[in-house]
């Protein structure tokens, strides 16, 4: 038999390419060249043709002014002197409010609607379960216009605005808040919000290490409360309150001055956080159901009631389960948040893929550079939230 | 909206090395002729409930059809936004853009475009509420103005505001469906496009009779059908079709007669006609393309006044569009 040849001359003799070693070795260099050579073939196609057809290239672009005005701009912009390369921060920043406000909305939501399902409540239980059946089987574009056109019908016209006590207006064009202005004098104030919430946190550290030590419990939530919100209103008080507010005043055709909140704006984080909470319910109910049963009958067995049960047996544990599709959903979000497009919020894609793309025709450049950004965004996103995974997985031995 | 503009990305990266010579000889193989059109805008470019697509620069389409094959059917009308018309043109997805679109001098130059001619001289306007009691557009101060996104409009939008040293609040769509709801809906006080396209898109409003259009015009625009840089015998097939259709106006060459004008004697009637010389074949085409564009879509005047004019619900005045001997500036040089 072979196998009897071969004992006692070390390791039989194989051809070089039968070699697994050497075989995988030869084929990733083949893929790696395959890919290269794609790459190169589309890059110098691309530039071939560019040049064949007189289209200009390169991000020259990035410095002409842009000349075309934006409705929500985050930073100053202006139609005159602005850049494209301008334009395309303000719609970056107006996607990272909308995708940032949006996942903190829909992670609110969508922990409360997932611990009502499992409720006992039959009423609640069920009233979680409608939702979420409902939102997450509709398209959100679809839910999106709905949400435009939900805001914009139902609002009253500039003349016949809502007005909320207190100076805001509410109307088809938006919502006007009051705008804080901060004079001389209210550094002392921001200064002791600092020393508030460090003081808070300190507090809260002290109180649960002495908890654990000797079993006494500290009445940290009011000492919170006196530290973050007292300390600075008594600054406030003792300098004379530095503050005054810029109240919206109705013009001619708008409300003009105070803090603006588009409708646009409004549609498109109404119908990401409420979709995607939908999403977030089911993440958060399927983590506390892989909670083993028995856990919380210890915890009960122990004369823990349901709340410090849920919050500190059952929680800590789901959200091992929770996080890597929680990550998912946030990345959702934030590649959603370009159907901004369709009810005309000023997004990244609909400023810079749109107007800035259309109007110096440098499709390759713009487009390429809206990819790099949403690739970097989910990255980042997924980086933070690994992170935080390594900290709540189960440390084993 | 992402997904077409990197598809089309894609497609200029991969685009075949063919695809910006020798139009004519594709579009023959192929066919029929790719046309990107409007597709939402009465009177230049609509598909009907039967998905017959009309308007004046569809009729262009048609004629360049019509020349080539001699049936003005032979034609794909590819509905594009204002956004995605350039890059559909630039990766060769259409063959011509007659979508109307302006004239400027980047996009003939950077954008590598060409501009065969103008079907329509245009401006851009304003239209208001009866109920804001507003009779210029200067009065406009503060306003929210609803405008398409990628257009001139757009541009010229934001310099008429500097330029009065006016507020804008302007709020903008990807499309112009989207932007004349929201203007319906009452998110703006004015809505803003070129002045036909405003007569065209007052009539899908709820109530069109409770808006104006205002006097000003605030722009040149200079609407007519473009081509790719790097094909100059497609160039000239397109550019002397709307020039043919120009001429059989002036030279009272209409669909009813143009088989009697066949046996004219007028010489200038018998160039065009192809009785005399061999115009035609100079573009490529045959000796009687200039027939068959009269037999499938009319003169310039008809085509006009059936598709924007007294003969279509727009009832727009020819004004400027009229021939240059009757008081307007279309012209178009000689065939000869």
């Amino acid at each position: 038999m072979p196998t009897d040849h071969s004992v006692g001359q070390g390791p039989a003799r194989v051809a070089f390419y039968n070699d697994p070693k050497i075989r995988s070795i030869i084929y990733q260099v083949a893929l790696c060249a395959a890919v290269a050579f794609l790459v190169y073939g589309a890059a110098t196609n691309a530039i071939e043709n560019l040049r064949r057809a007189h289209i200009a290239s390169g991000f020259g672009f990035w410095d002409t002014t842009a000349g075309f005005a934006i409705s929500q701009t985050l930073i100053s912009y202006s139609a005159d002197v602005s850049t494209y390369g301008r334009a395309f921060w303000v719609g970056l920043l107006n996607t990272l409010l909308v995708a940032g406000i949006g996942i903190v909305l829909a992670t609110i939501l969508g922990f409360i609607v997932g611990i009502s399902r499992l409720s006992k409540n039959w009423l609640l239980a069920k009233v979680a379960t409608g939702y979420v059946e409902t939102i997450r089987n509709i398209p959100l574009l679809l839910q999106l216009l709905f949400w435009y056109n939900a805001v914009l019908k139902s609002l009253p016209a500039m003349r016949e605005s809502i007005v909320i006590p207190g100076g805001a207006y509410l109307n088809n064009r938006g919502l006007f808040l009051p705008e804080p202005v901060f004079l001389s004098g209210f550094d002392a104030v921001v200064a002791a919000i600092i020393v508030g919430v460090a003081g808070a946190i300190g507090f809260a550290i002290w109180a649960r290490k002495r908890q654990e030590r000797t079993g006494q419990r500290a009445p940290v939530f009011w000492v919170v409360l006196a530290l973050i919100v007292g300390l600075p209103l008594i600054v406030l008080a003792l300098r004379g309150f530095p503050l005054k507010f810029n109240y919206p005043q109705a013009g001619r055709f708008n409300i003009s001055g105070g803090i603006e909140v588009l409708p646009e704006f409004a549609a498109l984080l109404f119908g990401l956080s409420i979709y995607t909470a939908a999403f977030i319910a089911e993440v958060v109910r399927a983590g506390i159901l892989a909670v083993s049963s028995g856990q919380i009958e210890a915890a009960y067995s122990l004369g823990l009631r349901p709340r410090p049960t849920l919050r500190l047996i059952v929680v800590p544990q789901a959200m091992r389960v929770i996080i890597p599709p929680l990550t998912s959903q946030y990345l959702n979000l934030i590649k959603n948040s370009t159907l901004a497009v369709a009810i005309g919020y000023p997004d990244l894609v609909q400023v810079f893929t749109g107007t800035v793309l259309n109007q110096t025709g440098q499709a390759v450049e713009v487009v390429a550079v809206t990819m790099l950004v949403y690739l970097t965004m989910s990255l980042v996103t997924s980086l933070l939230m690994n992170i935080y995974n390594r900290r709540v997985a189960l440390v084993e031995r | 909206m992402k997904r077409i503009a990197c598809i089309i990305a894609l497609a200029i990266i991969f685009a075949a090395q063919s695809a910006s010579a020798q139009t004519l000889k594709a579009v023959k193989e192929r066919g029929i002729l790719n046309c990107g059109a409007n597709g939402t805008l009465a009177g230049f470019g609509l598909p009907d409930a039967q998905g017959k697509w009309t308007g004046l620069d569809v009729d262009v389409c048609r004629a360049i059809a019509a020349a080539i094959f001699n049936d003005p059917n032979k034609v794909k009308f590819v509905p594009l936004s204002a956004k995605d018309r350039f890059t559909a043109l630039q990766s060769g997805e259409v063959d011509v853009l007659s979508r109307n679109t302006t004239w400027t001098s980047s996009r003939d130059t950077s954008l590598g475009l060409n501009f065969t001619g103008v079907d329509y001289y245009d401006g851009q306007g304003f239209m208001v509420r009866k109920a804001l009691k507003v009779n210029s557009a200067l009065e406009l101060n503060g306003a929210s103005v609803c405008v398409q996104q990628g257009t001139t409009t757009e541009l010229n939008l934001a310099d008429f505001f500097r330029a009065h040293k006016m507020q804008l609040k302007s709020v903008t769509f990807a499309t112009a469906n989207e932007a004349i709801k929201s203007y319906d809906a009452g998110r703006c006080d004015a809505y803003t496009t070129d002045a036909s396209g405003l007569y065209a898109e007052r009539l899908r409003l709820a109530n069109p009779d409770d808006h104006i259009i205002l006097p000003e015009i605030i722009s040149k625009e200079p609407l007519g059908p473009v081509v790719r840089h790097g094909d100059d015998q497609w160039f000239d097939i397109v550019k002397w079709v709307l020039f043919a259709m120009i001429n059989a106006e002036e030279l009272g060459i209409t669909q009813k007669n143009v088989g009697d004008m066949m046996k004219s004697s007028n010489p200038a009637i018998k160039r065009f006609v192809g009785t005399e010389g061999n115009y035609g074949e100079q573009l490529g085409l045959t000796k009687d393309w200039a027939v068959r564009i009269v037999k499938a879509v009319g003169n310039y005047g008809e085509a006009f006044e059936r598709n924007v004019g007294k003969g279509s619900p727009l009832k727009i005045d020819r004004g400027l569009n009229k021939l240059w001997n009757q008081g307007g500036i279309q012209y178009a040089p000689p065939i000869r």
